[in-house]
């Protein structure tokens, strides 16, 4: 099985001192689903950041075979698309057309190709309707299919979405978990939700303090953390 | 949201809004620079400027109160100034400096509110105008926005824990506030700067192509000039 993600001893250390990363050995298989679980601030989302260069520690990271270095950034940031946990922070452009070609335009795409590539993907997440629409006012589940649409059109081969459910109705989650089990990209999940992980990740992992304190079955491992509410 | 408002105009459709960016830019320094070398005492060559503005909203099919008012936003700011000088007894002068200013300001947002941001930026890159000040008025634009709605925010979480209290001013309250929005658009700023990075920006707005300078834009281009240095040297 080709590796998507093998990450060997990341450790992370914020300006302030926080050590966020303990030594995290990862790995994500091409095609696999994973779900990250752990407290706030035990350093899933730390950990997610690295993945695409956006924070840098100390250890090493391969992506799809390619290790994360300066001359490797910008096509590994093409390989890793991050959908962020607030949708706002991630939809800065006018309109949501615009918003979706901002990725392709930047791969270099022609401003014809990016935009008939992010017509494509928005018809696919089912946001044909809101072409010229203004980000700011599509409801929560709408934003997020615009947030996916974005990352989706910069063809990555992995998805790292974190806390895709924040914010959510149950129809909006409904349809969100539909739309993520029909992608292709192999996933990391940062999440809560262990219904989402049990409904999209084959696999679970549980940090803890900036450690990976466990990693199974995701059944295996909600019942060993206890991470349900009842 | 409030700013939504001039991003909407700026995509409208009318014969302003057609005319390509490098034309308005052009008319807007032509426009501002005949404005403010125009002296106190020409006080019908401010009105005929208005008047110029006018025509120019109404060919945008803008609405005239709601950048009037936008524009004398700047009016606190340029009124400081021209308190000074009326204390130093030039009152023609007084005036034409709150003129002035709110005249630069209502031909400035007309251009942003009939140009989308990216085309007046594409313009000026077209013009070789530095690639950092386009990423800071780029960055600025919509880092206010960011702001603007953190304000909008918290002054509804205060207001929904103000009670009955009415028209007291807390500066320490205020001083917080302040501290926070700070605190708080700073960090959304970084959130977006890092989407925008995992999307792969690399310190450029990719501008669409620019098209053809058409004759009708020429056409505009002088008409424009020839109003203003009619004004400015007629009047």
């Amino acid at each position: 099985m080709t590796r998507a993600i093998q990450v060997q001893g990341l450790r992370y250390r914020y300006a302030d001192g926080t050590q966020a990363l303990n030594g995290i050995d990862f790995h994500l298989d091409a095609g696999e689903s994973v779900a990250l679980f752990g407290a706030n601030g035990s350093g899933k989302t730390t950990f997610v950041l690295h993945l695409n260069g956006l924070l840098r520690g100390e250890g090493s990271i391969e992506i799809c075979g390619l290790p994360l270095a300066d001359d490797t950034l910008q096509d590994l940031r093409s390989k890793v698309g991050v959908v962020f946990q607030d949708s706002d922070e991630q939809l800065f452009m006018p309109t949501v057309l615009e918003d979706v070609a901002f990725g392709p335009l930047n791969l270099g795409l022609s401003p014809e190709d990016a935009t008939t590539r992010a017509r494509t993907v928005l018809k696919r997440v089912g946001m044909a309707h809101a072409f010229d629409r203004a980000p700011y006012h599509l409801s929560a589940g709408e934003k997020k299919r615009v947030a996916i649409a974005g990352v989706l059109a910069m063809d990555p081969e992995i998805l790292v979405l974190d806390e895709p459910t924040t914010f959510l109705d149950p129809p909006a989650r409904r349809d969100l978990v539909t739309l993520l089990r029909g992608l292709p990209q192999a996933k990391v999940l940062v999440t809560h939700d262990a219904d989402l992980a049990r409904a999209l990740a084959t696999r679970a992992v549980f940090f803890d303090q900036g450690r990976i304190a466990g990693e199974g079955e995701v059944i295996e491992i909600v019942q060993r953390f206890h991470w349900e509410y009842s | 949201m409030h700013h939504l408002v001039i991003d909407r105009w700026s995509r409208g459709s009318s014969p302003l809004h057609a005319r390509d960016p490098r034309a308005k830019l052009a008319v807007l320094l032509v426009f501002l620079v005949a404005v403010s070398t125009t002296p106190p005492r020409a006080q019908i060559a401010f009105v005929a400027y208005a008047a110029l503005l006018i025509v120019g909203v109404r060919l945008a099919r803008l609405p005239l109160g709601g950048l009037a008012g936008r524009a004398a936003l700047v009016l606190p700011f340029s009124a400081t100034f021209a308190l000074i000088t009326l204390w130093s007894g030039d009152a023609l002068r007084a005036l034409a400096l709150a003129e002035k200013s709110f005249l630069s300001g209502m031909a400035a947002l007309l251009l942003v509110s009939s140009t989308p941001l990216t085309a007046w930026t594409a313009a000026l890159e077209s013009w070789r105008a530095p690639r950092m000040l386009i990423l800071v008025i780029q960055f600025v634009y919509r880092y206010l926005f960011v702001i603007a709605e953190q304000a909008q925010r918290m002054r509804w979480a205060a207001l929904c824990r103000r009670g009955n209290q009415k028209g007291y001013f807390d500066f320490s309250a205020a001083a917080g506030l302040l501290g926070v929005l700070f605190a708080r658009s700073w960090q959304r700023a970084d959130g977006i700067y890092h989407a925008m990075l995992s999307r792969g920006f690399h310190g450029r707005f990719v501008p669409s192509p620019p098209a053809p300078f058409r004759t009708t834009d020429a056409i505009f281009c002088s008409s424009c000039f020839a109003g203003c240095l009619a004004i400015r040297l007629l009047l």
